[in-house]
């Protein structure tokens, strides 16, 4: 213990201050502490304003549906109730597939799975903002950007079970994405990479004088990292076409988001510093999600630069099929949440103005279940995790490199010899 | 194949300039390689920490911003962790990108970019999306650079399934290695060791600095041209002994070598993954023994794989234990740093043991 010379210790002592959530295992959920504002009551400056202008709505909270089950305030993306329907739509497949993947994965079909229970709204009604052919650069717990885009399930199926027909050949762990085709990145396991990446994208589309631009997505906890530092310094310098979109869901595992600095400022605020564009937004409500989404793609694509959104939201299950949030906070958080579920406040919203009822909301979820559970028989066909039906030996050499070097090539003989002595023929 | 090159016929200390020829620098060859490729291919460009308007801080990028415009060549951020993501994501969207590290020793913020993200792009995305990026980064010791402009990181990137890694020992070998790295498909780093920048070292740091003009190697076509990463190059042939190395040590050995009169067949292996192994085989199997020399510290470096591959595939041929010559396992001292080096009393001392072995 290092003592100085004693002419301080008039001094107060000073204290370690280790953040701990207001709820643990047992206690009882009471969110009346959080300010949340009525709906419609946020000012929605022009996509072209100066950063600065947006500074306010950086530790407001942007809403549009209000408890009538009605949309208010300026925010109102005004959206047809066809389009309303086909978010709801792909909010509940997201929903369902969660369900039933977890499901596959207590069965023993695959090692690991991540629902993004309550967090629908932030990846569909974000991926219905955006263009086809904008780049999104995901964390795990944006399947949804997958289905708005129409991406086959079967393909995600095959992938979470690494059978024989996985476009991925079994490399990646269950949920690691990749599409091309729909401008979806490759998704990885280092937390907040992809950051950076969505500006070096983004700046490549400016630098070529192209029109599309690059959206991103990372957790509250992974705003810790120095990924997202350096994405909103380089983002902020060359004033990239990029939108930097930051899941607030409460949790990183069993981590409150205190320990992402949450105590002392939004998530949203963070952009201020940079000199970006910042919006907080109610993740729950899918029309104020799309609505800001518009806001800073139009932004974007007009050369007025990035947008930082926190998408404020719940992360209503365990981290991943590995988790038991049990062990780290109440049970009752879930339903005390005072934001609600997405799905049930955009259906409420659809049967207030007369455009939808549960009726049609229960033959969607049946239609959509029969689709996920077919999907599912059919990508069974090409096996599940540890039934034999994978790529072949020499596909794991593959693409290390673009073409295979010696050394590849010797352990790719060592790889096919062993199999032989195990199975011999 | 390696191959001897003819030109190496030609004496040190040569100044003379055959008509046409043309002698420029490591920095020059360089420089010319980056204004080639930019040429050549509008989907190159070049970023960095000063490389823009200033041209670096070893000139490596003079005049290329003003020659190809600002959205070509620029200056970034101090963000070894933004220059190589950014540069994972430029080369998804389809360019090439050339970022340079302004030092090896400070390429460890971007380690997590390069090893988690671009070495493993390809393989995880089964080759849907790709890293064609060369990081170029000044490397080595020998210049009183102390402990964080010294090191020789190239074990730690050897080590990753994904990566190519290249450092070459000449003008003529950096320009046309960086054009075919610039080409790959894979993502490459490009060591430059800079104690060689302007002119081949031979390890006795009390003796004047040669420049690049007296050495054969320094003869560099104008155009383009490449040399194929995974080739080794024969410096020097001969029958006692095989000598490994790379960078500035190539040149240390073969100034030993040529002090002490010992006929070493001498491999410059240019790159080190892919390593050409068919080159060290046959050398080894020649000479009957082996040594290794790198700057780098001793333990878990590169040394130790060639030393490990010789032996496995080498071991009825081997007539000595095969010597590995390094920097010592410390961080690279300032005042002592003619004492860590390499340099030709460590490098004689290993030859007189193999060689009585």
């Amino acid at each position: 213990m290092a003592e100085g010379d004693g002419s301080g210790k008039n001094r107060p002592r000073l204290a370690l201050h280790v953040p701990e959530p207001k709820y643990r295992p047992g206690d009882v959920a009471d969110f009346s502490h959080l300010d949340i504002p009525p709906a419609g009551k946020q000012k929605r400056p022009d996509e072209a304003c100066a950063a600065a202008d947006t500074n306010p709505l950086c530790t407001d909270l942007i809403r549009v549906l209000g408890d009538d089950d009605q949309a208010h305030g300026p925010w109102d993306p005004r959206l047809s109730a066809d389009k309303m329907r086909a978010i709801l739509r792909d909010m509940a497949l997201v929903r369902i597939f969660d369900e039933r993947m977890y499901r596959g994965q207590r069965q023993g079909k695959t090692s690991f799975y991540m629902k993004c229970i309550g967090e629908e709204a932030t990846s569909v009604a974000a991926a219905h903002a955006l263009a086809f052919d904008d780049m999104v650069f995901p964390s795990y717990r944006q399947q949804g950007v997958l289905m708005v885009r129409d991406y086959p399930l079967i393909e995600m199926i095959n992938q979470i079970y690494s059978n024989k027909a996985d476009k991925l050949k079994g490399r990646q762990l269950p949920i690691m994405y990749s599409s091309r085709e729909h401008s979806f990145f490759s998704i990885s396991g280092n937390l907040a990479t992809q950051y950076p990446q969505a500006v070096g994208w983004a700046m490549a589309s400016a630098m070529q004088g192209d029109s599309r631009i690059a959206a991103t997505w990372m957790g509250e906890g992974s705003t810790a990292e120095g990924d997202f530092h350096s994405a909103l310094t380089f983002a902020a310098v060359y004033n990239a076409p990029t939108i930097f979109n930051v899941v607030n869901n409460q949790w990183a595992i069993s981590s409150f988001s205190g320990f992402a600095g949450a105590e002392r400022t939004t998530f949203a605020a963070r952009a201020i510093g940079y000199g970006i564009a910042g919006l907080r937004v109610d993740g729950n409500d899918a029309l104020a999600v799309y609505a800001a989404q518009l806001w800073a793609a139009d932004r974007a694509r007009s050369n007025d630069g990035p947008t930082l959104i926190e998408f404020f939201t719940y992360r209503a299950e365990g981290h991943s099929t590995s988790d038991d949030p049990s062990a780290y906070r109440s049970a009752q958080e879930q339903n005390e949440w005072p934001l609600g579920d997405p799905i049930t406040r955009l259906k409420n919203h659809l049967i207030a103005i007369g455009e939808w009822s549960d009726e049609q909301h229960d033959a969607m979820d049946k239609e959509l279940d029969e689709k996920v559970r077919a999907a599912t028989k059919e990508a069974e066909k090409n096996g599940i995790l540890g039934h034999g039906l994978h790529h072949p030996f020499k596909t794991m050499f593959e693409d290390v490199f673009e073409e295979l070097p010696w050394h590849l090539k010797e352990q790719s003989e060592q790889a096919i010899r062993e199999r032989e002595l195990k199975w011999p023929k | 194949m390696a191959e001897v090159n003819k030109a190496e016929a030609a004496v040190e200390d040569e100044t003379a300039t055959a008509p046409g020829e043309r002698r420029i620098n490591m920095i020059q060859a360089i420089n010319e390689a980056l204004d080639i490729m930019l040429d050549r291919d509008p989907d190159v460009m070049v970023m960095g920490e000063d490389v823009g308007y200033f041209g670096g801080v070893f000139r490596a990028t003079a005049g290329l911003q003003e020659k190809y415009g600002r959205t070509r060549v620029f200056d970034t951020p101090i963000s070894e962790c933004g220059i190589i993501g950014v540069a994972v994501g430029m080369g998804a969207y389809g360019l090439r990108p050339v970022p340079e590290i302004q030092f090896a020793d400070y390429i460890y913020p971007g380690l997590d970019q390069l090893v988690s993200e671009a070495a493993r792009l390809r393989y995880r995305s089964a080759a849907e999306y790709i890293a064609p990026m060369t990081v170029r980064a000044p490397f080595g010791g020998g210049i009183f650079g102390g402990q964080t402009h010294s090191q020789s990181p190239e074990a730690i990137f050897a080590h990753v399934s994904g990566m190519k890694t290249v450092v070459p020992s000449t003008p003529y070998d950096a320009k046309g290695l960086l054009i075919a790295a610039i080409e790959d498909n894979d993502p490459v780093i490009f060591f430059e060791p800079k104690r060689i920048y302007n002119g081949p070292f031979d390890g006795y740091y009390d003796r004047p600095a040669k420049p690049w003009k007296s050495h054969a190697q320094s003869v560099v076509p104008e155009g383009y041209y490449r040399i194929p990463l995974g080739e080794a190059r024969l410096v020097r042939e001969g029958e006692a002994l095989t000598v490994l190395a790379y960078g500035t040590m190539v040149h240390v050995v073969e100034s030993v070598c040529r002090e002490k009169g010992v006929d070493a067949d001498i491999l410059d292996l240019r790159t080190l993954v892919p390593l050409d192994i068919e080159a060290i085989e046959k050398s080894v199997k020649k000479t009957g023994k082996c040594m290794v020399v790198h700057e780098a510290t001793k333990t878990a470096g590169f040394g130790a794989e060639l030393a490990a591959l010789v032996q496995e595939r080498c071991f009825y041929h081997l007539e000595a234990p095969v010597q590995r010559v390094t920097g010592f396992d410390t961080p690279y001292p300032h005042s002592l740093e003619w004492a860590f080096f390499p340099g030709p009393i460590r490098i004689g001392d290993a030859i007189d043991t193999i060689m009585s072995e």
